[in-house]
């Protein structure tokens, strides 16, 4: 039958009338806040290998800075990044112009004024304290109002859309719409106490699991959903070639939203949350692998016959390595929900190094692949540099696996001495501080992974700015990648 | 795209669902909906049941204010706050944490990562002036230590007007705070600042009881407290 994407893929080339101008916007501050945010994760690297990097200041110290990291890379770089591909590619799916201009500017403006005032509010100390919904409550409200923007923009694009049918990628786009929207409203649910602070209506035990539900799924609807419909979207494009199965893009879209949203209390195994609930998530989460390796099978073997463009594509290069950290990320996940995995690599340093082969290795990746294969054809100028985007390309390859290497190397180090006991019976390091001078090593190695990611994504920068203002028009690449016939 | 020649080879789930955007919407909040409600609705009637604890009581506003200025540092980066019922973090710790020792925690601090050790049980195991000393320099009572300074608690002053803010919205959400204990907040904030100050005087340190240290103080040292009774009372029945 005939594959959804082999129409996508024969699209004819950008009518005047498709909004592009907003997508240049979101692309722009995709890279700026990418800069930023990785920036401010090296520093946050450094304070934990050098501890005077916190500078005696209110307002640089760790525990403050950290949840700027975070948001700033969930919600400012990929945000913006999703923002863009949505936009650019739901007008071309749907062969329309997006819904309304106005709505457009208010959510891009509105958006990077979140940003902004998180990263005033953070540093000052004015958090509620939930990973990733640290924001205080007049930003939580506005994030709400900007989010009612975009999906009004959305779905309105999808109501006068001049194509029936709606492909795979928009699927993943809904549910993100509306799954971020539950998420966010319900977590933050809670009652000011003065204009910076409020408390949750939830107690304890509760506020947590209902954290823990909102923390995993916005990594899920947020890191993951999005990204695989840009992957069901840029990645057969860049190839030219269709997606592989749609019967499998079906069964993983189903599959994941559906298991997804369960697997929260694997972040609280061992705690006082009931048991049940624990083997729920822990079962859940086992059972994700399956949707997970559903896309990632989807989308390499999407890549099948096109291999050869794997030493010369820059685009596909950044494709081939995202969908792998994705692989490896989503096997490496369901492994850490079992308990008895989650008892050793729990509050150590293996989590941090799983979030990041999901953020670097298959989110950033994703991310550069797309900006490569954007902005030539939004300025419509030859990319300035192929050498200067492989550069790149392995700085952040190798970045990511010193990072997440020495990662693992640290969280099990420290996992295997807090549970080290001696001939005795007693704890073999009795002193905490043993534990954490023995991973200063890794810390350093870890700040150069990092540092080198960062490094790569200013020369993509340089590299994307040299080509806008560039003067070679991209008259041959513009010719749409035709899907072979079938 | 639909071709005219192959709609007899359609796929029903091309068919039915995907020209029909309203539907895919609805079914998928559906889908995602139901995960959640399954593991979060039952909670209600547990918070309320068997998890509860006689012994753990609301903290004071001091301790309050104290939590207010641990959360605006971001301590739950470093610091989780449950020891997991195993022996290696039993003996390191104290006992491990019931769901019922966080019944008055909001926002929970459970924390995801431990670049410094548990907090759970600290409550009673160093003096006041340890804390004090630790909190303007780490590494003058743990020496090696990767923590940050925190000068600035020893300088700064609370406010009262927040805290009374604090503990009204805290009533309103449900925890047990008398009128009366709410209309005399600052008396509360002033005698338990006081007894610190001395105590921390006690221990060649001078300072007031306005200051956000003491209140610091107060709430690290209320940690887990509750929680430790419960099992000794437990433990004697």
């Amino acid at each position: 039958m005939t594959s959804p994407i082999a129409t996508a893929a024969a699209s004819p080339p950008a009518p005047p009338d498709y909004d592009d101008a907003i997508v240049k916007k979101f692309v722009i501050a995709t890279v700026l806040w990418g800069a930023v945010g990785m920036l401010v994760g090296v520093i946050l690297a450094l304070q934990l290998a050098w501890w005077p990097a916190n500078l005696d200041l209110p307002y640089t110290t760790f525990g403050r800075l950290r949840p700027l990291h975070t948001n700033a890379v969930i919600f400012a770089f990929t945000g913006n990044f999703i923002f863009a591909g949505v936009y650019y590619s739901l007008q071309r799916l749907l062969k329309t112009r997006l819904f309304n201009d106005t709505l457009s500017t208010i959510h891009f403006w509105g958006w990077q004024a979140i940003i902004v005032s998180a990263a005033v509010t953070l540093p000052l100390g004015m958090t509620q304290s939930k990973e990733y919904a640290e924001l205080i409550w007049p930003i939580d409200l506005a994030i709400a109002v900007i989010w009612v923007v975009f999906a009004i923009n959305f779905f309105g694009t999808i109501a006068i859309r001049k194509v029936k049918h709606l492909y795979v990628a928009i699927w993943f786009y809904m549910s993100m719409v509306l799954t971020i929207a539950v998420l966010h409203i319900v977590n933050n649910l809670a009652l000011p106490a003065t204009l910076t602070r409020s408390y949750p209506i939830y107690a304890g035990m509760t506020d947590a699991l209902v954290q823990w539900w909102y923390g995993h799924n916005a990594v899920g609807f947020l890191l993951t959903t999005p990204i695989l419909g840009l992957m069901y979207y840029f990645l057969p494009k860049s190839v030219g070639r269709p997606v592989y199965s749609y019967r499998l893009s079906i069964v993983h879209f189903w599959a994941l939203v559906f298991i997804y949203i369960w697997a929260g209390p694997h972040h609280l195994l061992y705690s006082g949350l009931p048991d049940w609930a624990q083997t729920v998530g822990m079962v859940f989460s086992l059972a994700l692998l399956a949707p997970s390796w559903g896309g990632m099978l989807n989308g390499l073997l999407t890549l099948r016959g096109a291999w050869d463009k794997l030493r010369t594509d820059p685009i596909v290069k950044f494709w081939a390595v995202a969908v792998s950290f994705y692989g490896m990320s989503t096997f490496e996940g369901p492994m850490m929900s079992i308990r008895v995995v989650n008892s050793l690599s729990h509050y150590t340093d293996w989590t941090i190094g799983h979030v990041h082969s999901g953020a670097l290795g298959w989110v950033g990746m994703a991310a550069f692949a797309m900006l490569y294969y954007l902005v030539p054809r939004l300025w419509n100028r030859k990319l300035h540099s192929v050498s200067l985007a492989s550069t790149h390309f392995w700085l952040a390859t190798i970045g990511i696996v010193l990072y997440v290497v020495s990662m693992w190397a640290s969280g099990i180090t420290q996992g295997l001495m807090w549970r080290a006991f001696d001939a005795d019976g007693q704890l073999q390091y009795a002193s905490f501080m043993d534990t954490v001078l023995q991973l200063m090593p890794f810390y350093w190695i870890r700040l150069a992974g990092g540092t080198m990611y960062l490094t790569g994504l200013l020369i993509m920068a340089f590299n994307l700015i040299k080509t806008a203002k560039g003067d070679t028009p991209l008259v041959a690449a513009t010719t749409p990648v035709a899907a072979p016939a079938k | 795209m639909t071709q005219p020649n192959d709609t007899h080879t359609e796929h029903w789930h091309r068919r039915l669902l995907e020209g029909k955007s309203a539907l895919m919407a609805v079914l998928t909040t559906v889908a995602i909906s139901i995960g959640g409600l399954v593991e979060i609705i039952p909670m209600y009637s547990l918070a309320a049941g068997p998890q509860a604890i006689a012994e753990v009581s609301p903290y004071t506003p001091l301790e309050l204010a104290g939590r207010d200025v641990y959360i605006r540092e971001g301590c739950y980066n470093c610091h989780s706050q449950m020891v997991r019922p195993f022996r290696s973090e039993t003996m390191r710790y104290g006992p491990w944490t019931r769901a019922g020792e966080y019944a008055y925690d909001r926002p929970f601090q459970l924390g995801s990562r431990r670049i410094g050790p548990d907090l759970q049980r600290l409550g009673g195991k160093y003096p006041d002036a340890w804390h004090y000393e630790h909190m303007r320099d780490p590494r003058s009572t743990s020496p090696g230590s990767i923590m940050p300074t925190y000068g600035w608690l020893l300088t700064d002053s609370y406010d009262v007007a927040d805290v009374t803010a604090s503990v009204q919205a805290m009533q309103t959400l449900g925890v047990p705070y008398r009128d009366d204990e709410v209309a005399q907040v600052a008396e509360s904030l002033s005698k338990q600042a006081d007894g610190i100050v001395a105590s921390l005087k006690g221990q060649g340190i001078e300072t007031t009881p306005d200051r956000e240290i003491v209140a610091m103080i107060a709430y690290l040292q209320r940690l887990g407290v509750d929680g430790k009774a419960a099992v000794a009372a437990a433990e004697a029945k």
